[in-house]
């Protein structure tokens, strides 16, 4: 209690106010003690002098009395470090080239590192916004062709039942109705759910109720749950509208409740509807239809594990009692977590791996600089030791400067990872930000700040380390005698060449790192994709079930939609698809070919409906047979194209598939068609996913009230886009007309090309900022080792060296640095890129035209750095340079 | 100056305290003579390292100041026992007596055990 009171009074003796008056105060009293004294001694019969010289031996000296006073009035470490810090500052201050130079380079590598660390924060730290997050698992289905596929009703319903480890099992899908607006008819993602979704998820309504038991059931009376966004734009906020009808594609709808304003599910985050899903259409009577996904909650205390063996267990049960459809089939039971930021987490691993390195050069840098600090302030610490100054006040001292330096470097850092964040988020593609719902939390927030934080003190212990292991304070005092002739830079040459091979080491790796991601890309973009998607625009249309529901009304609208979009100017050719290219692998369908071998197994093959211009619209190749007519239609034989995938798996050996039959598993008699062409592989899926199966069938016999249109122009495409929801919206301005791009962005703003091209364009800036930080480094220990060897080159020169072998010492030196890093870089860079090979893309970890390209940059750029210092060592002049000490 | 002992850290907060037990309010010079003189002249007292030790029983709420009037009529800071600084002498008196017990016995048996090997 006292030792508190005491501190709390020796802190508040720190504020120079109460500093001021103690200090008045006790130089009166010392002033009065020696009046006392002397009078005593006056006394005594000394005289005057003698009195008063006395008084002051007894007192051991005025001003150690004053000294010892004070630092019993206050925290002398404290005062002490007031007194460093002004110091600090006024040293740096005096010296701006060098704390620019430091405070920059740190302030570089902390925001690289706090910006990505954000990313990586909102993405695989931070909890998903739902209660109790991490029990919260994805259950689907799995076959050997996806690791993760839909499940169907009926089976959901089974594992619903028998499962035992869930304390409940939900599933969700998405859909869409077109909804009349001031502007026309819009088509709004909704989704649909089963009752308990959201009491799965721990989410509550906060107006209105939850779906409840009975309203997923055949038949229920149709009911909507409003997103907050949908409430708030549609609805006007109104209270009221709970309880209202909404109509809902042509069907009235009860709205029962809206969900909170932060309520978003990622794996469909554009609903704003969610409806509950009724085994009332024709997919959910069939095990075999597959249109859904699972969400659960685990048990208590169940483990991961334990709920995929169960499911497991019943997966194989029902592949046993239902082998026509759940052949191959088995479940997969994985966090939550993994399936919405699964996709991003090797890219956002590997920045934030490149981040890390880009603070270590930039730690290594700003160390290297104190360390030549230091070297040159060996004689100021020299004389601060002999004028009394301890081996600690002059350790703290050099803290204290690197302190100072990391903390301006921090807060610059900050800044600047501020505004990186705002870049980086703002370059973000709205198709792509919709599916990492993530991004809305990515900032400053306290846990970020804590990791800069933590940063900032690991960099501080890192740049305080270097000049104490450097230079044991013992020796200082050589340095006072040593004069200024400085042969001391051996030992530092030694420390200081190891930190500039470290630095030529990481800016190796990350060199090769935007070489190998840059190579990706390129590769990626320049995938061949069996089209041509320059001078291709498309748009979707939908249209209400209630006046395009039958299959002729379908075609109808098909055909004009091609024939009035064939009408506008530049068009050259329109065509119809279910579904766009460098999309998705996935609406599969199981084949079976007549005539062959068959025991049950699955073949999952891409399904598309197309029009009859659809090939040539897009540019595809047809490699045998024909394409559709526009006459292939219900009243003609059913016709089918196949890729080549398809043929070369189930046609192998040159078999000719032209007049072969394919239908479905049975070989039902109304799903026979006949091959009648062969067309080039076509990416379906996502530019980096493999070419899968595929089979196309004629819109006219298969046809749709939800298309994607593409065109083909001669002008530009994207002067074409306001054109196609206008022309669409003429021939019914209840059709919803929506998602006009060209193909060249659709494909170029893909979350696949856009992660690439991400992540290596930011681990290529990283790359470039370790390429200057590493020759800058390299430079500086040439040129510091040179100036500190100029007596030695001039006595060289005066017996006779020429300038070519000066040239050829420095370079030596430079070059054996330069090797050593840049080999190790390689062998470090192999290493990284095995790691993280998974962010690459048709490109080997240890590519040798990569490697060789990075060892020749850097080995060019270390020679430049080393050639300007060695062309001031050969310039020496032997005279002038052995006079000068 | 060798024969006489240098005052232990510590002891002078006590002298200190003891002093101004006996004496009532005093100055920091009175209080080094009184220490000194009780002493007999074996110690020998920094007069300076009074001061923070004062400044350190203030702080530490032993002991009140104020400035007031000698006899010879020089202007000082007079120095008084608090009610805490009454408990604590108290208390360290204690200890003390106790330490110094603790320190005779061991050094009488220390001597028992010569005298039995010898």
């Amino acid at each position: 209690m006292k030792t508190l009171r005491a501190s709390l009074l020796r802190l508040a003796g720190l504020f120079s106010r109460n500093a001021r008056r103690r200090d008045a105060d006790f130089a009166a009293e010392i002033e009065s003690h020696l009046q006392l004294h002397i009078d005593d001694n006056l006394r005594a019969g000394m005289d005057p002098v003698e009195a008063r010289r006395m008084a002051l031996v007894t007192l051991n000296g005025l001003e150690a009395t004053r000294e010892a006073y004070r630092d019993q009035g206050t925290v002398p470490i404290l005062e002490h470090l007031s007194q460093d810090v002004r110091f600090a500052i006024r040293h740096l201050r005096k010296n701006p080239g060098f704390a620019c130079a430091a405070i920059l380079v740190l302030a570089l590598g902390i925001s690289a590192s706090v910006s990505i660390f954000s990313f990586v924060d909102a993405a695989l730290i931070k909890p998903l916004p739902f209660r109790d997050p991490n029990r919260l698992m994805d259950v689907t289905g799995s076959v050997e062709s996806m690791r993760r596929s839909n499940i169907s009703y009926l089976d959901y319903i089974d594992w619903r039942e028998k499962n035992e480890v869930f304390q409940s099992l939900d599933v969700y899908t998405g859909n869409g109705f077109l909804m009349r607006t001031a502007s026309g008819m819009e088509p709004v993602t909704a989704g649909q759910v089963s009752h308990g979704f959201f009491r799965t998820l721990g989410v509550s309504p906060i107006l209105g109720r939850d779906f409840s038991e009975i309203e997923d059931k055949a038949g229920a009376q149709k009911v909507v749950m409003l997103s907050h966004i949908a409430w708030t734009k549609r609805f006007g906020g109104r209270p009221e509208a709970v309880g209202e009808v909404a109509t809902l594609g042509g069907m009235p709808y009860v709205i029962i409740g809206v969900l909170p304003p932060e309520f978003q599910f990622a794996p469909n985050p554009h609903a704003e509807l969610w409806t509950a899903i009724k085994p009332d259409g024709g997919c959910e009577r069939r095990r075999s239809c597959h249109n859904m996904d699972g969400v659960a909650r685990l048990k208590d205390g169940v483990p991961v594990e334990t709920a995929r063996a169960n499911m497991a267990t019943i997966a194989k049960q029902l592949e046993i009692q239902y082998p026509d459809s759940n052949r191959g089939r088995t479940a997969t039971v994985a966090p939550l977590t993994d399936l919405i930021s699964g996709a991003t987490r090797p890219i956002l691993l590997a920045l934030f791996g490149g981040a890390a390195l880009l603070l270590l050069i930039a730690c290594v840098n700003v160390a290297s600089l104190l360390l030549v600090r230091s070297e040159s302030r060996r004689r100021e610490m020299a004389v601060r030791t002999a004028l009394g100054a301890s081996g600690l006040r002059l350790v703290s001292q050099f803290l204290t400067e690197a302190v100072v330096l990391i903390a301006v470097g921090s807060a610059l850092g900050l800044l600047g990872a501020n505004g990186a964040i705002r870049v980086l988020v703002a370059s973000i593609p709205n198709n792509v930000a919709a599916f990492v719902p993530f991004l809305k939390d990515v900032g400053l927030n306290p846990r970020v700040l804590l990791f800069a934080t933590a940063v900032s003190v690991l960099i501080g212990i890192l740049l305080a380390l270097t000049p104490i292991v450097h230079a044991s304070f013992s020796k200082l005092l050589a340095g006072l005698a040593e004069g200024s002739r400085g042969s001391a830079g051996v030992a530092w040459r030694r420390l200081d060449s190891k930190l500039v091979v470290a630095e030529l080491a990481i800016a190796v790796v990350l060199l090769v790192g935007a070489g190998l991601l840059g190579k990706s890309l390129s590769n990626l973009l320049n995938v061949e994709l069996g089209f041509q998607p320059a001078q291709l625009a498309t748009i979707s249309v939908a249209a209400p079930q209630i006046s395009y529901g039958k299959s002729e009304q379908q075609v109808a609208l098909g055909r004009k939609l091609v024939e009035n979009i064939a009408a506008l100017p530049g068009v050259e050719a329109v065509g119809l698809a279910t579904q766009l290219p460098v999309t998705y692998n996935g609406n599969t369908t199981w084949i079976r070919i007549k005539g062959k071998p068959y025991n049950g197994e699955h073949h999952e093959t891409n399904e598309r409906d197309v029009s009859s211009d659809y090939f040539k619209t897009i540019g595809a190749k047809l490699v045998a047979g024909r394409y559709f007519t526009e006459d292939d239609d219900a009243t003609k034989p059913a016709v089918t194209l196949i890729n080549q995938t398809l043929a070369r798996k189930h046609f192998p050996g040159g078999e000719n598939p032209i007049g072969q039959q394919i239908g479905d598993t049975t070989l039902s008699a109304k799903s026979m068609r006949t091959v009648v062409g062969v067309v080039a592989d076509i990416k379906e899926g996502a530019l980096d996913s493999e070419i899968w199966p595929a089979i196309y069938h004629p819109l006219n016999q298969d046809p749709a009230n939800f298309v994607s249109v593409v065109v083909r122009t001669a002008q530009s495409p994207i002067s074409l886009l306001p054109l196609l929801g206008k022309t669409a919206r003429q021939i019914d301005s209840d059709l919803g007309a929506f998602g006009e791009a060209t193909f060249a962005d659709l494909i170029d703003n893909s979350q696949t090309a856009f992660l690439h091209r991400f992540a290596a364009w930011l681990v290529g800036g990283f790359a470039a900022l370790a390429l200057l930080l590493s020759v800058v480094g390299l430079y500086g220990v040439v040129a510091y080792s040179v100036s500190q060897r100029t007596r030695e080159i001039g006595v060289r020169m005066a017996l006779g060296a020429q300038s070519a072998s000066v040239y050829r010492l420095i370079l030596e030196e430079a070059g054996w640095l330069a090797t050593l890093g840049i080999a190790i870089g390689l062998l470090m860079s192999i290493a990284f890129a095995t790691i993280g090979r998974s962010v690459l893309f048709g490109v080997s970890t240890w590519d040798l035209p990569t490697l060789a390209a990075v060892a020749l940059l850097l080995g060019v750029a270390a020679l430049l750095a080393s050639y300007v210092p060695a062309r001031r060592a050969a310039a020496v002049n032997p005279v002038e340079a052995l006079r000068a000490e | 100056m060798s024969d006489k002992a240098d005052i232990w850290q510590g002891t002078l907060a006590l002298m200190t305290l003891k002093t101004l037990e006996l004496l009532g309010p005093l100055h920091g010079y009175g209080i080094a003579r009184r220490i000194e003189q009780t002493s007999g002249s074996l110690l020998t007292l920094n007069y300076g390292t009074l001061y923070p030790a004062l400044l350190k029983l203030e702080l530490e709420g032993a002991i009140s100041s104020e400035w007031g009037v000698s006899e010879n009529n020089r202007k000082a800071k007079f120095y008084k026992l608090t009610r805490a600084g009454r408990k604590r002498l108290e208390q360290e008196a204690k200890d003390w007596e106790q330490t110094t017990a603790i320190m005779a016995r061991f050094f009488a048996a220390t001597a028992t055990v010569k005298g039995g090997a010898a």
